[in-house]
């Protein structure tokens, strides 16, 4: 038996969890944690802003799989830390964040820095528990981690009180010991995940699959959490059905294969959006009929059956009730739903006829592929070509992550995304700023791979600080500022529906100057104005690795994210590129 | 009772710590919807509590809460009772005035209601009756008139109904 305090049993608990990384900053209520991290093989980065050290656990777990770990004192480290709950929770990232607490003869006496952290996390986490006992630390760090990972991932704040991590006091000292399996589980007799789907409704689903005659699958971020890229992929290949990936599943099944049809959504491209609209059934594979996806709800799909499969029972029925619902693990269901369409097929079943469903597709996708105009010799840069540029120069199992607007929409369309957990992005929340830390964290993660943040002027204004963490930390990513001068979505949502009356949303290309403020943080930095300086950029920082680099490139402001589906319209409402033929065969009597 | 009830009685087993009725009631709070009433006490078992919840929320958007009550790590099973399926109780306080000229009345009242006077004032009795909801109700109404100075209910527990066919 040995000793210890709560402090050491924090950290060794963390290492024992595997935790190769946190992301944090010190202060006063967490001071007696930060000591032992000195001995720890455990690395710590530190940020600029405590909003930063959760966005970076976000990456680093999006890009590795693994949860990512962030550590910041109690009061206002806590409440920073708060947008990146939700970020984490909406998308349903894993993470293990620890906050400092004022020490329990203090809580609830307004003490110095001290918030009601539990209290003001309760609906962003998907638990969180206030530790008022040193020896109750090495099982509330399993617990921690076990909800994070397990069933539907998300974040598990733990809130320390200084008293019981601090070393002079004789109530933080315990008998160490570390918490088998079982008695986790035993522990926490409310949380039972289901993972193995129910085999009737599986056959179900079978039976469904194999009579449809126009079918899409309806691929989600569950895919890549369930990690089930490998399965979804047998899946769509034996079943020859073509594939949408939404925001948060692109890179779960590659853009280049003959079946992929892309983002569909409120900006998915024409065919991944249509394609949904005319089917006869989805297969919804760990996705959620989120309103960016099916638009005016009472017109979506209106001729599909639903399979629905997810983790998380309170998703199915949500938003459209399914014909066949199964709870479980994407993976275990879609590798079982396989084995059940293979004994079929064996036994002389075959598919209907879907070539007519094929060709409609084909046809689609041949009138209404993405597309932008070039600009002009003169003119300012059109993002579109300087993702093309980027996506082009870099491998292609570089890491992209993007902040939210035009621009991540932008970078969903037009990167090709061949491999899982390349892309990092905020999906359900929306969080201005998380490009650049998210970036960081996944390059701390994913040291071997190239990084890339795309990002607006917008959002790079919101967390551009923490590109002094990545100098000082010698974490080389590269970022890429779409300048506009503008927040670029909103801009193009008054100039569509608001008569072009801009109430707010300029910005001045000039001010800051991001060349000048990036040399100031340590990056190397560029400004790129015209076509032919893209590339020769892009090559440049590419080549740079023992410093992050920023690229600011002036892009066109007059730019919109196209196709769009309009906020309350059905998705055959869809507004596409102005050079583009209008659809055929939208409903009568729509409006544009 | 015959018509469906449009409120709706929610069981829920909780581990028996701090912060669970605040998550639970969270759920509700968040959405808009009101809790009607409230009872919570550990079971047989002291590492559980039982939360009985009534609330005036229709069918669908309930099953939602039920859904998302259910991923809460710290509830372990959820059952809605519905008051025909099951037996219910709740208990009323209540301090009525009760001057010498209707004292008789009222105390005929409670022996018909078969509450219990746990305090007698000058002027005023206090009683108390566990019972339905329904005889509650009741015997509120029918003391309103003599003027109602306190009253405390406790909102209402539940269990299912019992099998009373032999098999």
């Amino acid at each position: 038996m040995t000793t210890t305090n709560g402090g050491a049993a924090l950290i060794k608990a963390l290492e024992l969890e595997g935790v190769d990384t946190i992301f944090g900053l010190p202060g006063g209520a967490i001071l007696p944690v930060y000591d032992p991290i000195l001995d720890s093989p455990i690395r710590h980065v530190l940020v600029r802003h405590e909003q930063g050290a959760g966005h970076m656990a976000e990456g680093y777990a999006l890009s590795t799989g693994r949860p990512g770990v962030a550590m910041v004192t109690s009061g206002p480290a806590a409440t920073n830390i708060v947008t990146p709950l939700c970020n984490a929770y909406m998308d349903s990232t894993p993470l293990v964040v620890i906050t400092g607490q004022v020490g329990t003869p203090a809580i609830g006496t307004d003490a110095f820095q001290e918030c009601d952290t539990v209290g003001i996390t309760r609906s962003v986490t998907k638990h969180n528990e206030l530790v008022t006992r040193a020896a109750d630390i090495p099982m509330v760090i399993r617990q921690a981690f076990h909800i994070a990972t397990t069933g539907r991932p998300g974040p598990v704040l733990v809130d320390i009180p200084k008293d019981i991590v601090d070393p002079n006091n004789p109530a933080a000292h315990f008998e160490w010991y570390w918490p088998t399996d079982d008695e986790v589980s035993a522990s926490l007799p409310g949380y039972k995940p289901t993972i193995k789907g129910h085999p009737r409704k599986i056959k179900d689903a079978a039976e469904m699959t194999l009579e449809a005659t126009r079918p899409v699958i309806y691929a989600g971020g569950g895919i890549l959490k369930a990690r089930a890229a490998e399965a979804l992929r047998e899946f769509a290949e034996l079943t020859d059905i073509p594939v949408v990936t939404t925001l948060m599943a692109r890179g779960a099944f590659p853009d280049d294969h003959e079946l992929c049809l892309g983002m569909p959504g409120m900006h998915g491209n024409y065919t991944a959006v249509t394609a949904m609209q005319r089917a006869d059934l989805l297969i919804a594979l760990g996705s959620r009929f989120d309103d960016r996806i099916t638009g005016r709800l009472d017109g979506f799909a209106p001729d599909a059956k639903i399979i629905h499969v997810d983790i998380d029972p309170a998703e199915l029925g949500k938003v459209r009730r399914p014909d066949v619902p199964i709870v479980g693990d994407c993976r275990q269901v879609i590798e079982e739903l396989n084995k059940v369409i293979h004994k079929h097929l064996d036994g002389g079943r075959e598919f209907p006829d879907r070539s007519e469903w094929r060709s409609q597709i084909s046809g689609w996708q041949e009138t209404h592929p993405l597309t932008f105009e070039q600009s002009a010799p003169g003119e300012l840069l059109k993002p579109q070509y300087v993702l093309e540029q980027l996506r082009e120069r870099a491998p292609e199992d570089c890491i992209v992550a993007s902040g939210v607007g035009q621009h991540q929409m932008w970078t969903s369309q037009f990167w090709h995304f061949t491999h899982p957990y390349t892309w990092v992005n905020s999906g359900g929340l929306g969080t201005m700023g998380f490009s650049v830390p998210a970036a960081i964290g996944a390059k701390a993660g994913r040291p071997d791979r190239m990084v890339w943040a795309v990002d607006g002027d917008g959002c790079f204004q919101m967390t551009a600080q923490e590109l002094v963490t990545a100098s000082t930390e010698r974490i080389p990513i590269k970022v890429a500022i779409l300048n506009n001068a503008y927040l670029g979505m909103v801009r193009q949502w008054q100039e569509m529906f608001y008569e072009e009356r801009y109430s707010e949303v300029y910005l001045s290309p000039d001010l800051p100057d991001y060349v000048k403020w990036a040399e100031a943080m340590g990056c190397v930095a560029m400004r790129v104005e015209s076509p032919e300086e893209v590339g020769p950029a892009i090559d440049k920082a590419n080549q740079i690795n023992d410093r992050p680099v920023v690229i600011e490139f002036r892009t066109d402001s007059a730019e919109k994210v196209y196709p769009m589906v309009p906020s309350g319209k059905t998705n055959d409402d869809i507004v596409v590129d102005p050079t583009q033929p209008d659809p055929v065969g939208r409903n009568s009597g729509a409006t544009r | 009772m015959s018509a469906a009830p449009r409120y709706h009685v929610l069981s829920v087993l909780v581990e028996n710590r701090a912060g669970v009725l605040a998550r639970v009631a969270n759920l509700f709070a968040r959405r808009g919807y009101n809790i009607y009433s409230l009872a919570v006490a550990p079971t047989d078992d002291e590492n559980f509590s039982r939360i009985t919840v009534v609330v005036d929320v229709e069918s669908a958007p309930l099953e939602q809460v039920v859904k998302q009550l259910n991923k809460l790590i710290n509830v372990i099973k959820i059952s809605e009772l519905d008051p025909r399926d099951s037996v219910e109780r709740e208990l009323m306080m209540l301090t009525v005035k009760a001057p010498p000229g209707t004292r008789s009345e009222i105390l005929e009242l409670a022996g018909l209601f078969d509450a219990s006077v746990i305090d007698v004032g000058v002027a005023e009795l206090t009683m108390s009756l566990d019972d339905t909801p329904q005889r509650l109700d009741d015997l509120e109404a029918l003391l309103r008139p003599h003027g109602i100075v306190d009253l405390q209910r406790t909102g209402r527990v539940a269990l299912p109904r019992l099998d009373h066919a032999a098999h």
